[in-house]
């Protein structure tokens, strides 16, 4: 089975999307971290649908579960990076600790 | 008509949370549409209620009448479950009353930051949870209107309130009043629900040694009669004290009482009002619905100690509001000894002591409600709740005055008026309490109450001394005070009308409570004797 | 005439007395709507509303006196009830609250007094109040309280008594701070409400134990088990009695209970004339006569607590009233003294006696007041150091004065010699010689005060400022009129010839009517009134004398009636360094001493006391201790708080980190301690 390589790949897009996640300082690119985590996630839930295949196919389910959770999630981030653009200027995510004490 | 004793009582709870939903969607500025909805919707209210009123069966008191059961949490055997006997049809018409009065009294008074949508809604919600709870016979249903009550009460303490700052005594900063009463009266009070939900859940889990486990109160009280043992016991005694922690804090009884000057204080006028005249009320009403049937032994065994915290109260509420300089302070701590009162009717667990206890809890509403309608309206006008700064309040707004020097009257208990009855139906059930408590206990607290009376008319004289008699202040030279208007009369004569009413025909409450008291009490104490030791009368 | 009630006492016989009795509930009702009228339109009627109260009590005096015809004549016994609440229904008979009225011999009596003396009041004070601030509502407070006391007076159960009993207190209150402008008005207003509130006590907790122990409150059926001698009643008897008693101590201004009174003369004068002299200072008086058969039989043994309390009063008292200035002060500790003979009378057993003495009293007494209110009215000043040679200027106040003081000196044949000598008589035909020669020695002080004052105010020369002059018509009006009742009010009870007064007030349910007496009690009769006239002539000896400086005289400064008594056989210097001087200087000094430092100081202690108390409490108990606790709590919630919220920096990124790290650890964890 190719279940190893699309591990590997997997945790490669898994530690680029940490690695975004913690580094960068533009928002939409830290979102667009977030989805390569959630992506890598998915790819893992293939795979081992593949080897393990289900009766009802638990993994695809799961995945567009994922997607469509990572849809909505967008969306919603989205609107609030706009809103917090629109009144900051700034899309830099350091700027952003207003949900502070 | 079938529809109505049906759908009637559930009509009264929750029409005013409709109203307030309604209401929300009125945009804010709408400033009159929204006055008159809220108007509509706590006259509507009220009108349902005297509705019942005259549906109720008298015959039939000791009964839930009006009475609804519907499955709702299926899980846990938690129903929905209403329905209205003699001992909660007062206090449901009080608290429907006091909201419209509430309403209409708001109608040109509003207290920084104004903004009456807001306020009217958490009224409406507030309204809910008080009729909710003088009506639901389930423990989860009660429970949650009871709690449903605190948070606009909170909101309505937290925004309108005081908002002087000042410092509070183990705290290093300095604090606005209303937000340290605010808080103050919502942990308190959770604090006490917390213990009492642990009761109810105790007594739901030792349910099931017949049959389903239940939160039905009428049930609960079938098995405490039928089977005795049940909650009997250690187990009884704990659960009653969790109880009482809940319900205690509520009323509140000495020791934990030191919330209600200070959310009295702080909170605006309206708030203060439904604070006193109802809120008080759901603690020592859960005493006589749930505590006193479901575990009549752990009540007796708990009664000599709420009997002397009941009069650690009286005295010591007095006592405090002798030292007072602010006038809704004093009124405040005069709820603490006239619900001492209260509190020793129910301890002596006899009939009389718990008819005591109604007419009292009526009857503090009416006139501690409309102290505190009075007091705010002054403050309203002076600006300053400050004894010393005032006087001769009765030259410069006479009316306003006059309805002030009665309503004090009316509450050291002048006989003849709605407060006397209480408190000397607490004495004449305290010379007699129930079979086997202390006759000792319970007759040196009928003589501490007595002179309680008298610390009473102490502080309420001084009081009207300060603020009614004498010169004006040299400070309000030249001001132009507007005597009562309107408003404020449409929502003060038929407080004092009923004062009156209920003072030389007490019947009025009487009438529908006796039965379901005696009933009450025959079910849970069968050996107490009360009324007559004999009745041979010769000659 | 005579003839017509010479039946023997045990052979009383009565009716139900028809309509008129059954509907007396309108007599009760009367005022209040009055008080209602008052208030609602008294400001737009020509006498701002006093017509209205008048109006009522004139109706009702002619109801309350058709009654007393209707008593004497046939006799009623009648009690109406309405029930207005069940409050308890276990252990047998429902225990039950009720409004209604008693119509029998002593409510009788009393409706009469308390209409007769209210309706001249009320005429009289249109004139004493005229331009007064509050015309208006003073009427409604009288008519409040001339209901209030009605409603007592009818009680037929304790229930109505206490109610009637704290109304008249309210209106006691609001009457005597009608001048509430003045801080002392308003404190005297609450004096007098306190004390009476502390004796409350004692009413309402000998009420409860009544009302639970027989199973009602109904006065006559608490009667009927005392008689009965019902045994739940027995060991709680004297116990309740004494509660009552108390109650009474305090309305009827006993000793030591009785330093409200005095200060009590701050409200206008009428008020103290029908308040604090004819009527509501009497309910105490009443009460105990209301209770008289429980006090007779089941609570004997309370009998000698009322009997000395009574004495110590009337002869306490009296003595200060020797050293006031202020002529309503007088009359204040003279009406306090007089209480005290009632009290004692009842104490001493005899019913109709203290009855009798309440009845002539509330006559004499309201017309001395009103006399003092006339002349107050015409010289603006209570003092009597302002007054002085009024004679001349107010006649008919003067004249109705001297007759008034006659009758209360016990004078024959005024109307307080037959009431007075009765109690005397009863106090020998119950043994008590010690309190029949305290009487005695108080009749003396009670006649030679009366009289100083009498000299004081109309004789000599006036001392005052402006021209005094005679009041007006509706003023002197009332003062002739209650210058006959203290004339003749006596004349219906003379031993031997005429005993009516018995039978009005014994005509009772339950009730055992003693005999009247069939002739004086010689015993006591002489004493009585040598001790009053020896009173009036000693007071006519130091103060009559027409000197230029009245305030000499008032100092009872010895150099002019010194050789004159000195040249009289030493026995006036006897009298003078032995008996008066020692009376009206230490003696009277002490005691007013006494009254203002010891009593009254314990009164103002115990208020000081509880003021103390309450600051502890709230200071250092509530705020300090229960709030600090509950503060400290909270306060250590919070200082916790802010030491962990520095963590939230509000970075995404940095609580991403704690994610990643934490993940990182638990999953080395798992792979390296599995």
């Amino acid at each position: 089975m190719l279940l190893n390589q699309f591990l590997i790949l997997a945790a490669f897009l898994f530690s680029l999307g940490v690695y975004g996640l913690l580094v960068r300082r533009n928002v939409v690119l830290v979102l667009l971290a977030v989805e390569l985590m959630l992506n890598a996630v998915n790819i893992n839930l293939i795979a081992f649908e593949s080897v393990l295949r289900s009766s009802e196919a638990v993994g695809q389910v799961f995945s567009i579960f994922v997607i469509t959770v990572a849809a909505a999630e967008v969306g919603i981030g989205l609107a609030i990076v706009l809103m917090i653009f629109r009144n900051r200027a700034s899309a830099n995510v350091d700027e952003f600790s207003l949900m502070r004490w | 008509m079938e529809l109505f004793s049906q759908w009637g009582l559930t009509l009264v709870v929750f029409l005013p949370i409709l109203g307030a939903v309604v209401m929300a969607a009125i945009p804010r500025a709408r400033e009159t549409a929204v006055k008159r909805l809220g108007l509509l919707v706590s006259a509507v209210t009220f009108l349902l209620s005297v509705g019942l009123l005259f549906n109720f069966d008298y015959g039939r008191a000791s009964e839930y009448q009006f009475e609804m059961n519907r499955s709702w949490i299926s899980a846990i055997n938690a129903n929905y479950h209403v329905g209205l006997d003699g001992i909660s049809l007062p206090l449901l018409i009080l608290s429907t009353f006091f909201v419209l009065l509430s309403v209409i009294y708001s109608w040109n008074h509003w207290e920084e930051p104004r903004n009456p949508k807001a306020f009217l809604i958490l009224m409406l919600i507030l309204a809910t949870g008080m009729n909710g709870t003088f009506v639901a016979l389930d423990l989860v249903l009660f429970f949650i209107f009871f709690e449903l009550v605190l948070l606009p009460m909170y909101f309505m303490i937290g925004i309108w309130g005081d908002k002087t700052v000042r410092k509070i005594p183990g705290f290093a900063r300095e604090t606005e009043t209303r937000l340290y009463a605010a808080i103050k009266f919502f942990l308190f009070t959770l604090f006490g629900s917390a213990f009492m939900l642990l009761g109810f859940l105790a007594v739901y889990f030792r349910s099931d040694v017949a049959g389903d486990r239940t939160f039905d109160i009428p049930e609960l009280i079938r098995i405490a009669s039928d089977t005795p043992e049940v909650f009997a016991g250690r187990f009884g005694w704990l659960v009653f004290g969790a109880m009482f922690l809940g319900f205690a804090v509520k009323v509140p009884m000495w020791p934990l009482h030191t919330w209600l000057p200070d959310a009295h204080t702080a909170a605006p006028t309206v708030g203060s009002v439904l604070l006193a005249a109802i809120m008080l009320k759901l603690g020592s009403y859960g005493f006589i619905r749930i505590a006193l049937p479901i575990l009549p032994e752990a009540a007796h065994d708990w009664a000599p100690a709420i009997a002397v915290l009941a009069v650690i109260g009286i005295i010591y509420g007095s006592l405090a509001c002798l030292a007072q300089t602010d006038m809704k302070r004093l009124i405040a701590f005069s709820s603490v000894g006239h619900m001492g009162f209260v509190m020793l009717g129910i301890s002596t667990l006899t009939d009389v002591g718990i008819n005591a206890s109604i007419i009292g809890m009526v009857a503090h509403g009416l006139i501690t409600g409309l102290l505190f309608f009075l007091a705010g309206s002054m403050s309203h006008r002076y600006h300053t709740r400050e004894m010393a700064r005032l006087g001769g309040n009765q030259k410069l707004m006479p009316i306003l005055g006059g309805i002030f020097a009665f309503t004090a009257f009316a509450s050291l208990g002048l006989p003849g008026l709605a407060g006397f009855w209480g408190e000397f139906m607490s004495l004449l059930g305290a010379y007699n309490p129930a079979a086997g408590l202390s006759l000792t206990l319970f007759r040196t607290a009928m003589v501490l109450g007595a002179v309680g009376t008298v610390l009473t008319a102490g502080y309420m004289l001084y009081m009207l001394q300060k603020v009614n008699l004498g010169e004006p202040k040299a400070e309000w030279e030249g001001h132009h005070f507007h005597d009562v208007d309107r408003y404020e009369l449409a929502a003060w004569v038929p407080l004092i009308v009923l004062i009156v009413a209920v003072g030389i025909y007490p019947r009025i409450v009487f009438g529908a409570t006796t039965d379901a008291v005696v009933d009450l009490v025959r079910g849970a104490f069968p050996s107490t004797v009360t009324a007559a030791l004999t009745t041979v009368v010769g000659g | 005439m005579s003839l017509l009630f010479s039946v023997a006492p045990d052979e009383i016989h009565f009716t139900d007395g028809g309509l008129l009795a059954q509907n007396a509930g309108v007599l009760l009702v009367l005022p209040f709507l009055a008080f209602l009228l008052i208030i609602f339109f008294g400001r737009r009627m020509k006498y701002l509303g006093a017509e209205f109260a008048i109006g009522a009590m004139a109706l009702g005096w002619v109801y309350a006196v058709a009654l007393l015809v209707l008593n004497i004549t046939r006799g009623v016994a009648r009690e109406v009830h309405f029930e207005i609440g069940r409050i308890g229904a276990l252990g047998g008979e429902p225990l039950v609250f009720e409004l209604g009225w008693v119509v029998d011999g002593l409510s009788t009596m009393m409706f009469v007094v308390v209409t007769t003396i209210s309706l001249l009041v009320f005429i009289y004070a249109v004139g004493y109040m005229r331009g007064d601030v509050r015309v208006t509502w003073f009427f409604a407070a009288l008519s409040l309280f001339a209901g209030s006391m009605l409603v007592l007076v009818g009680a037929p159960n304790l229930v109505q008594l206490i109610i009637g009993w704290e109304g008249v207190g309210l209106a006691s209150y609001l009457l005597i701070g009608h001048y509430w402008e003045k801080k002392e008005n308003s404190s005297a207003a609450m004096k007098a409400f306190y004390v009476n509130k502390v004796a409350d006590i004692g009413l309402i907790l000998g009420a409860v134990i009544l009302g639970i122990t027989v199973g009602t409150f109904r006065i006559t059926e608490v009667l009927a088990a005392a008689e009965a001698g019902l045994a739940a009643l027995g060991p709680v008897a004297v116990a309740a009695g004494l509660l009552v008693f108390f109650g009474a101590m305090g309305k009827s201004a006993q000793f030591p209970l009785h330093v409200w009174l005095p200060d009590a003369m701050a409200g206008p004068t009428p008020v103290s004339a029908l308040m604090h002299a004819a009527t509501m200072v009497t309910a105490g008086v009443y009460l105990v006569a209301r209770m008289f058969p429980f006090y007779e039989t089941l609570a004997a043994d309370a009998r000698g607590w009322i009997l000395w309390i009574g004495a110590a009063t009337l002869f306490i008292t009296g003595l200060i009233a020797l050293v006031q200035d202020d002529i309503k002060r007088v009359l204040a500790y003279s009406t306090v003294s007089q209480l005290g003979y009632m009290v004692a009378a009842l104490g001493a057993g005899g019913y109709a006696a203290g009855l009798f003495h309440l009845w002539t009293h509330a006559f004499f007494k309201a017309l001395l007041f009103l006399g003092a209110g006339s002349v107050i009215h015409a010289v603006h000043s209570n003092n009597m150091s302002d007054m002085g040679g009024l004679r001349q200027h107010m006649p008919v106040t003067y004249r109705t004065f001297v007759v008034g003081s006659l009758a209360l000196a016990g004078i024959p044949p005024l109307a307080g010699f037959f009431s007075k000598d009765e109690i005397l008589a009863s106090f020998n035909h119950a043994g008590a010689t010690t309190v029949l020669w305290l009487g005695v020695a108080a009749a003396f002080v009670t006649a030679f005060y009366t009289f100083r004052m009498v000299f004081l105010t109309f004789h000599g020369n006036y001392l005052g400022h402006g021209h005094p002059h005679e009041s007006p018509r509706v003023m002197t009006g009332p003062l002739v009129a209650l210058a006959v009742g203290a004339v003749a009010a006596g004349w219906v009870n003379i031993p031997g010839i005429y005993t009516g007064f018995h039978h009005w007030v014994e005509v009772r349910e339950v009730f055992r009517p003693e005999a009247a007496p069939a002739s004086f009690d010689l015993l006591a009769l002489i004493p009585g009134v040598v001790a009053g006239v020896l009173g009036i002539v000693l007071a006519y000896l130091v103060f009559n004398p027409e000197r230029p400086l009245q305030a000499q005289r008032d100092r009872l400064e010895i150099p002019l009636l010194y050789p004159l008594l000195r040249r009289k056989y030493f026995l006036d210097d006897l009298y003078w360094h032995g008996i008066v001087a020692p009376i009206k200087g230490p003696l009277a000094r002490g005691v007013d001493w006494i009254n203002t430092y010891v009593i009254d100081g314990i009164v103002n202690g115990a208020a000081g006391l509880s003021l103390a108390l309450s600051r502890f409490v709230y200071r250092g108990l509530d705020q300090a201790g229960i709030d600090g606790l509950i503060g400290g709590i909270s306060a250590a919630a919070d200082a916790t708080g802010s030491s962990l919220r520095r963590m939230q920096s509000g970075r995404v990124q940095q609580y991403a980190t704690g994610f990643v790290v934490g993940a990182l650890v638990l999953v080395l964890g798992i792979v390296v301690f599995r």
